[in-house]
């Protein structure tokens, strides 16, 4: 039985800002074992990115983790002490950035990133630390890695630069990777391409891998498990077959239908109709019955996440019929 | 902007400018100082620039002295007899009306031949432009020193090397501004109806770059009242005759060795204190015009 | 790379020509030549030599030229005052204004920049406000005033430190230096410090500003995301960050500082090349006055150059543009 790596359970971060509470991670669970990928799913203002930064305490003011639990190999990360935790970021999470160009620092090359990362946690000999930086330039595949140690950032293509943060994030060889929306800022040829590298070295090594993003397609390719963020909530989890082939929740569906592959051709692009709600002023009930065309009276209360099997939704209406 | 869209920016940008309430004190203390140095001829028992009204012997007293007209020197007399209060107040008129005049004309200058060098391109653009940088590479100080030293003690050459000296920094900042306002679509407009050059320079692009020249406004009056106050304790700028508060400091300060303190003393107080005071509003009007710190 | 600082040469070069140009204008072409070089009280013989010699008659063009020659010779001129030339009378004094104006800014810089790392590391505690407090302080008020303020507490109140003049010199390599003398250096400090306060100010609020920036940005929470110490971000990665503004406007402002020297020699009597200029403007010393104009020009123009070429250096993504 593989016992979970990961185990948040209710995490709440909010932002206590002029203009009010931001809520932009409010009540959020899920589950990563050894070995496994999950894809956590929303649109920009899901606060899935916040759910990310809060594994590590990457949290600045005004904004902190206000309650819940948050498990790393059986420790608790929530209310952890600053030296504890950024003993753990790096070696046993690390992280991979959106954006390569805002996050490597311009001004040092990538054996100085790579040495700081490793003496954070390690002593390690000049000899070590070069050997340990070669080897992950080469596992990401960056070509005649021994020479482009001495680059700078810039001198990087945009997806050599992403592969560079990766071999970082590498270093320490850690159990989980949280990976925010890292091929985003990317061109779709290249964005497949690190895709199924990244596949192939999560399978090579191991490690476990939490991927963040907007877009559903590169996390079906991805991911085993999905969870479904809207408006500072899971609504929807469960192995990414499943929920792709039948989705219970109405969100969910909507995402999939408004795929452009899915699409028929001369026919309108179906959408989502209305916008994400405003992070300071949440409706009372379900956050997605505006927008929901099942909506009704009950949906003025807030579902509970309710556990189905493998899966998890949280709708009075879920699709339960399976898909024909 | 409609006049009634104007009215409430300034009431919104009047609220946030009273949270800070530093800002605000020192804001009344430049209103106090400016109406003080308006009054003066109101409200000091002494002229000094009538040389009729001073008695030697009344010169270099400590504060508290009752002097040759009969009334008291609150803050003591200088090396002439001058009461250091009217003095103060008079230097402090002084000081208000240079750095004003010399900053207004700046600002004008500058934002022109900035403006102006955005909008006409090419050459000339790059020429003027040339010549500001250059300009901008030799300090402020420098530049007023030299020019008051060639042009000698008077309130026009104070005031030419005053604006000479500052300029630049309105013209630099004219130009970048001006620079992307004319890339922006309204002026493509405005010139296809057609409207003369001048009036678009003028009414459309001037308005809008004026956020970022009150910026560089306020930092540049601070400093021109302190340059003219270095000006004049050098000796390079106004005459004895009429003085400034920078010559007030500069008399006093070879009594200052021999203890007597407030011929120097007073006068550099009532500087500090306009000059902090120019500079903590200026910090606000900067806070608040910055679109960068909008959260 | 090479290129580029070819290439800043010559821009240098260029300006100190259009000086060289504007100096020469101003005095020879609008200005009387002759009154720059003697005094009023000079026969007519004398003038008569002095244009023979120099060619003042001459074509203004040739003039130029001559002076040019003059320039590149080192002649520039001989002071009616000290009645030696003036290249000599400057390179007397220099040394002085250095020591002056190398411990200002050592000491604005050394003291300044990691105060306001701290104010902006941690800009909520009592001591970053009081910090910023002086600082504001520090640049508002005019650096005359605060020297005067200086002697009179340090000098005339508590008597510690002395109110003017330079202490005792050393001899190296021909020219005077007094840091190496204890009243040498009691004597410095004060001046020292009265020159350093407005660019210590600066240094404070831009190290602030930039640690403020730097600490909120990507690149800071990538490192703590990688498990780096609050040292090394401050010291691998801030500090980097913010190097870059920092020594533009420590070379901007450099200058100004050298400009300020001359009114904190006044105070102090230190006898260095800014006290020179102000005595010989008030004894209508024109040579020195005309030499200085250029010297400064110089000054200036190198300084600038030194800091394009250290931005280049300092940056590497400026090198690949230069390239």
């Amino acid at each position: 039985m593989n016992e979970a790596l990961l185990e948040v359970r209710d995490l709440a971060t909010h932002f206590f800002t002029r203009n009010g509470v931001i809520k932009p991670v409010d009540g959020v669970s899920f589950r990563v074992r050894r070995g496994e990928v999950l894809g956590l799913v929303g649109e920009s203002g899901s606060g899935k990115s916040v759910t990310g930064f809060s594994l590590l305490g990457l949290i600045d003011p005004p904004g902190r983790i206000v309650s819940g639990s948050i498990r790393f190999e059986g420790r608790e990360l929530v209310g952890m002490k600053p030296r504890e935790l950024a003993s753990i970021r790096g070696k046993r999470i690390a992280m991979v950035f959106q954006d390569p160009t805002m996050t490597l620092n311009p001004l040092l090359t990538v054996a100085d990133q790579m040495r700081l990362a490793l003496l954070a946690h390690e002593r390690l000999s000049s000899r070590a630390i070069r050997d340990r930086s070669v080897e992950v330039l080469q596992i990401v595949g960056i070509p005649d890695a021994a020479n482009r140690l001495g680059s700078y950032p810039h001198q990087f293509s945009g997806g050599m630069r992403q592969r560079v943060s990766l071999a970082i994030a590498l270093l320490h060889r850690p159990p989980l990777i949280v990976a925010d929306e890292p091929t985003t800022a990317l061109d779709v040829s290249v964005q497949a391409q690190i895709l199924s590298e990244v596949k192939q070295l999560v399978t090579n090594l191991g490690t476990s891998l939490i991927w963040i993003s907007h877009d559903l397609a590169t996390v079906s390719a991805l991911a085993d498990n999905i969870a479904v963020m809207y408006a500072g909530r899971i609504v929807e989890s469960g192995p990414t077959r499943k929920v792709l082939a039948n989705p219970l929740h109405p969100y969910t569906n909507g995402l999939l239908a408004s795929l452009p592959a899915r699409a028929s051709r001369g026919l309108p692009l179906p959408f989502i109709p209305g916008t994400t709600p405003s992070l300071l002023d949440l409706p009372q009930g379900c956050r997605f019955a505006p927008r929901c065309r099942h909506a009704d009276g009950i949906c003025a209360t807030m579902p509970e996440l309710i556990p189905h099997g493998e899966r998890a939704f949280r709708c009075h209406h879920p699709n339960l019929e399976p898909a024909a | 902007m409609t006049s009634r869209a104007s009215i409430l920016a300034l009431r919104s940008f009047w609220d946030e400018f009273r949270e800070n309430w530093i800002a605000v004190g020192a804001l009344v203390v430049v209103l106090l100082i400016v109406l003080a140095a308006l009054a003066a001829p109101l409200i000091t028992p002494q002229d000094p620039y009538d040389l009729a009204n001073l008695s030697l012997m009344d010169a270099r007293r400590p504060p508290g002295y009752v002097g040759f007209g009969g009334y008291v020197h609150v803050l003591g007399t200088d090396a002439q007899g001058r009461d250091l209060y009217s003095a103060i107040l008079y230097g402090l008129r002084i000081s208000l009306q240079i750095s004003l005049t010399a900053g207004v004309i700046a600002l004008a200058l500058g934002a022109v031949l900035g403006a102006g060098a955005a909008f006409v391109g090419g050459r000339v653009e790059a020429i003027i432009m040339r010549i500001v940088d250059l300009q901008l590479s030799f300090p402020a100080v420098l530049i007023a020193l030299v020019l008051a030293a060639t042009i000698g003690q008077g309130r026009t050459g104070l005031v030419f090397a005053l604006v000479a000296a500052q300029y630049a920094y309105f013209a630099r900042t004219a130009h970048g501004a001006a620079s992307a306002e004319r890339g922006k679509e309204y002026v493509e407009a405005a010139l296809s109806i057609p409207l003369p050059s001048r009036t678009v320079v003028l009414r459309h692009i001037l308005p809008n770059c004026m956020s970022p020249l009150i910026v560089v406004a306020t930092i540049q009056i601070a400093s021109a009242i302190s340059l003219e106050a270095t000006l004049s304790f050098l000796g390079l700028g106004l005459p004895p005759t009429e003085p400034s508060l920078g010559m007030l400091i500069s008399e006093g300060f070879q009594y200052m060795l021999s203890g007597r303190y407030w011929i120097s003393m007073y006068p550099g107080i009532a500087l500090v204190i306009l000059i902090v005071a120019v500079n903590l509003v200026g910090d606000q009007l900067r806070d608040q015009l910055n679109p960068r710190l909008k959260r | 790379m090479l290129l580029f600082v070819a290439q800043r040469v010559l821009q240098a070069i260029a300006v100190m020509l259009v000086v060289s140009l504007l100096v020469f204008v101003g005095v020879y072409a609008i200005g009387n030549p002759v009154d720059v070089m003697i005094g009023p009280d000079a026969t007519q013989q004398m003038r008569d030599q002095l244009i023979e010699r120099y060619g003042f008659d001459r074509p203004l063009y040739e003039q130029y030229f001559s002076f040019l020659w003059r320039l590149l010779h080192g002649d520039l001129g001989t002071s009616l005052v000290f009645n030696m030339p003036v290249l000599q009378l400057m390179s007397s004094r220099l040394p002085a204004t250095l020591e002056l104006t190398l411990a200002a800014v050592i000491g604005a810089t050394v003291i300044g920049v990691p105060l306001g790392i701290y104010a902006g590391y941690r800009p909520e505690s009592p001591l970053s406000r009081l910090i910023m407090s002086l600082s504001i302080l520090g640049f508002s008020v005019p650096t005359f005033w605060i020297g005067l303020v200086l002697i009179f507490i340090f000098a005339v109140s508590l008597g510690w430190l002395p109110a003017g003049g330079r202490g005792d010199t050393v001899d190296i390599f021909g020219s005077q230096w007094s840091f190496l003398t204890l009243s040498g250096l009691q004597h410095l400090l004060l001046p020292a410090l009265n020159l350093s306060l407005f660019k210590m100010a600066l240094m404070i609020r831009l190290a602030r500003a930039g640690t403020r920036e730097a600490m909120l940005s990507d690149t800071v929470k990538y490192a703590r995301g990688l498990g780096q110490s609050e040292w090394t971000v401050l010291r691998h990665h801030v500090f980097w960050l913010i190097s870059i503004p920092l020594v533009t406007v420590f070379g901007l402002e450099l200058g100004t500082t050298l400009a300020f020297a001359v009114v904190t020699e006044t105070i102090f009597s230190w006898p260095g090349l800014g006290k020179l200029i102000i005595d010989s403007i008030f004894m209508l010393d024109r040579p020195v006055m005309i030499a200085y104009l250029v010297v400064v020009a110089f000054v200036f123009v190198t300084i600038n150059l030194v800091i394009d070429i250290v931005y280049v250096a300092l940056d590497p993504r400026l090198r690949k543009a230069s390239s």
